[in-house]
């Protein structure tokens, strides 16, 4: 699901999205980030700079083409999912000065007008680089797990985890904040069959506590008489 | 096998993770977690796991470690290359050089590694070179069959057991150990500390040992409940925080290794001899003990007067009846009877309480813990055990009772803390006074020799009644000072 913005999207551009195949949300302010964002996340963002002037209802005072709005999103889709959402950026020839100094909010531009097959390319391009080729690595704070190698670092110390403390902890980190019951992990992690009980989710969480490291334990948190989660809440 | 338990993982939908974050950093979709390892899709993915950490954290050396049927550590190293033929095939062993294990006609053994018990070892010397790690076997026959003179089998069956009849069995054990200097004086045993209560030296190298065991053990994945303690001059004591029984044999196994190995590396011997000094107390293995069922205490039952459960008063009674014929496996040395004495704090009288600590049960107040902490405290083993025996007869034990409703005795009052006399034929029966005593015991009991199968139990009887032969052909110091000049 690609995020794009301004909320009132040119026809030629939800003519090619649609065409493309490519599912897409209108995006109108930076709340809309969070609070519309899919269950699966977003896949990636696409912002018109200063849109179709006579289409959008720019909510700023200043400025005809409202970038401050179209900037103000893309700095949130940084915040809300880092460098993993990849974010092209539709700017027109005499605009250009708009990308001055803003290289961390973007990560490709295509000129406006686009051509379909250039932003397609570009689009592909974009899909392919987020997945990290063939690398899958999930990072939350201090935490770094190779998916590939099973290698998980903690500030940069490998953790010598038995395989289900690994299990364990790949699994929460692959959804920071959410809660997990006992139960739900057991059945996740585990298995239904493994005859350790729900307590065996407590001993696990235990050790991977010990093994973190004092500074790092509170990695995983402990949610009184619900279960665990890996960080904070999920939303802020 | 415990990895093929994973097959009815639910396998995980791949879906990106996001959501602020202290230190705002991304997420990336997770890959179904069932996939096995594309290059050998047989291999399962425990193994797998296995394989890859012995690569990545380059371990030189991989021991593979079982326990004989005395609860003597066995060890022997593999290669890295030679780990997947482990994994596949189990490395072969000639069994009749191990305690317990030899049968006519059938030397060969075969252990197999555990992939979910490999741990690093702690450096040695802290320089991260000559790395290793180690695993767990189970054993089989050649023929692939389960061992039955293996401890870890003999657990594991008991386990399943309890199991089929939905309960797992939690302990924690608290581990007491001596510290004494390198060399006996005219034979006897010197404690660390003693008669230097102010030598900083000492005072430092105790200190040391501490951190050390501690931090060693949480880095092998062995969670410490209470820091050290010290009862009698140079004892220590280390409460272990709960686990399954299976992981927390192989977790005392592991203990007692690393408390020995820090020790000498400080140039000091560590000793889990039940007795080792006259006069002082000894050293136990009170173990805590809860069954769960469902995820729920099934120790506990809030609506009951005493919040016991049923469940947790059929356990305690079966352990009570059948505590003089399990003695043997929970306090196997000539020695253990030495520490099962009254006035030092063990337990002689067969009873229970809540508020009684002479009692060989106790029930400990859980106060504001909640029901999770409801348990029950055998406080008979002394950690020369066979942990894995040990645990797998108080199970039976328990179970027994619970299974034939056997009805729990009276507890023992607050105001009795004699140890000869607690008052009236409930308590009328004692531990056995001896290792003789003990065997005698367990020879007549169905519930030992069912629990630990014909060959152990056999061969434990047969190994034990040696033992006491040879102690008998000795004469000691007791019988010289009292004898000798007097008679």
């Amino acid at each position: 699901m690609y995020a794009v913005h301004p909320a009132a999207v040119s026809t030629e551009l939800a003519q090619f999205l649609d065409l493309g195949g490519y599912a897409w949300k209108p995006v109108a302010t930076t709340a809309d980030i969070t609070a519309g964002a899919p269950p699966e996340g977003w896949a990636g963002a696409i912002i018109r700079l200063g849109g179709h002037d006579a289409h959008s209802e720019s909510q700023n005072s200043e400025g005809a083409g409202g970038t401050d709005v179209a900037w103000a999103v893309a700095r949130a889709l940084r915040e809300h999912a880092a460098a993993t959402l990849p974010v092209l950026v539709l700017v027109r020839g005499n605009a250009l000065d708009e990308l001055t100094m803003r290289d961390e909010l973007f990560d490709d531009f295509c000129l406006d007008p686009f051509h379909p097959r250039e932003l397609e390319a570009r689009l592909a391009h974009l899909a392919a680089a987020s997945n990290g080729g063939s690398t899958e690595i999930i990072e939350y704070g201090p935490l770094r797990i190779n998916l590939d190698t099973y290698e998980a670092v903690v500030d940069e110390r490998p953790l010598d985890l038995t395989y289900m403390e690994y299990e364990l902890l790949r699994f929460l980190a692959s959804q920071p904040g959410r809660v997990f019951t006992r139960e739900a992990l057991l059945n996740q992690v585990w298995g239904y069959e493994y005859y350790g009980g729900a307590r065996t989710v407590d001993v696990h969480v235990r050790r991977l506590r010990a093994k973190l490291g004092e500074e790092n334990a509170d990695l995983i948190q402990t949610v009184r008489s619900v279960g665990y989660r890996l960080g904070t809440y999920r939303w802020r | 096998m415990a990895h093929s338990m994973r097959q009815g993982h639910a396998p995980l939908r791949a879906q990106p993770a996001f959501g602020p974050d202290r230190k705002g950093k991304a997420t990336v979709t997770i890959p179904s977690p069932t996939i096995p390892n594309p290059a050998n899709p047989a291999r399962e993915r425990p193994q797998d796991y296995v394989l890859r950490r012995v690569t990545e954290r380059r371990v030189r050396l991989i021991r593979l470690w079982f326990t004989d049927v005395a609860g003597q550590l066995k060890s022997f190293a593999i290669s890295p290359a030679e780990l997947e033929a482990a994994f596949e095939q189990g490395m072969v062993f000639d069994g009749s050089s191990i305690e317990g294990f030899s049968r006519v006609a059938e030397a060969d053994m075969v252990a197999l590694p555990d992939p979910e018990t490999f741990e690093l070892m702690p450096a040695r010397n802290g320089n991260g070179e000559d790395i290793s790690a180690r695993m767990f076997c189970d054993i089989t026959g050649a023929d692939g069959a389960p061992f039955d003179g293996d401890p870890r089998g003999v657990l594991r069956r008991v386990m399943d057991r309890a199991r089929a009849a939905g309960y797992t069995f939690y302990v924690a054990p608290e581990m007491e150990y001596f510290l004494f200097e390198p060399d006996r004086v005219d034979g006897r045993p010197v404690p660390l500390d003693a008669g230097s209560y102010f030598d900083l030296t000492t005072a430092d190298i105790a200190s040391d040992i501490r951190h050390r065991t501690l931090s060693a053990l949480e880095t092998m994945g062995i969670p410490v409940e209470y820091s050290f303690h010290e009862d009698a001059p140079s004892q220590h004591e280390i409460d272990l925080r709960y686990a399954d029984a299976l992981t927390m044999a192989d977790s005392v196994m592991t203990f007692r290794l690393l408390v020995r190995e820090i020790a000498f590396e400080h140039g000091v011997h560590a000793t889990f001899m039940p007795k080792p000094l006259a006069g002082v107390q000894g050293s136990g293995m009170h173990t805590h003990m809860s069954l769960f069922a469902d995820g729920r205490n099934a120790f506990s039952d809030p609506s009951s007067a005493d919040g016991l459960s049923d469940v947790a008063r059929g356990f305690v009674a079966g352990l009570l009846s059948h505590a003089r014929e399990i003695t043997a496996v929970t306090n196997q040395l000539v020695n253990s009877y030495k520490r099962l004495i009254a006035g030092y704090e063990a337990p002689v009288a067969i009873s229970w309480a809540r508020s009684n600590r002479a009692a060989l049960i106790r029930v400990p107040p859980t106060r504001n813990e909640g029901e999770e902490a409801t348990r029950v405290e055998y406080r008979a083993p002394d950690p020369a055990c066979n942990p894995y025996l040990a645990f797998a007869v108080i199970l039976a034990a328990g179970l027994k009772g619970i299974e034939e409703g056997y009805e729990l005795p009276p507890e023992t009052p607050p105001s009795i803390t004699g140890y000869s006399d607690h008052g009236g034929p409930a308590y009328g029966h004692h531990l056995p006074a001896s290792l003789d005593e003990a065997l005698d015991e367990m020879e007549g009991s169905a519930l030992v020799a069912e629990t630990l199968g014909q060959h152990l139990f056999r061969w434990f009887l047969r190994n034990k009644r040696r033992e006491w032969s040879s102690y008998q052909t000795q004469v000691t110091q007791f019988e010289l000072d009292n004898y000798f000049a007097a008679v």
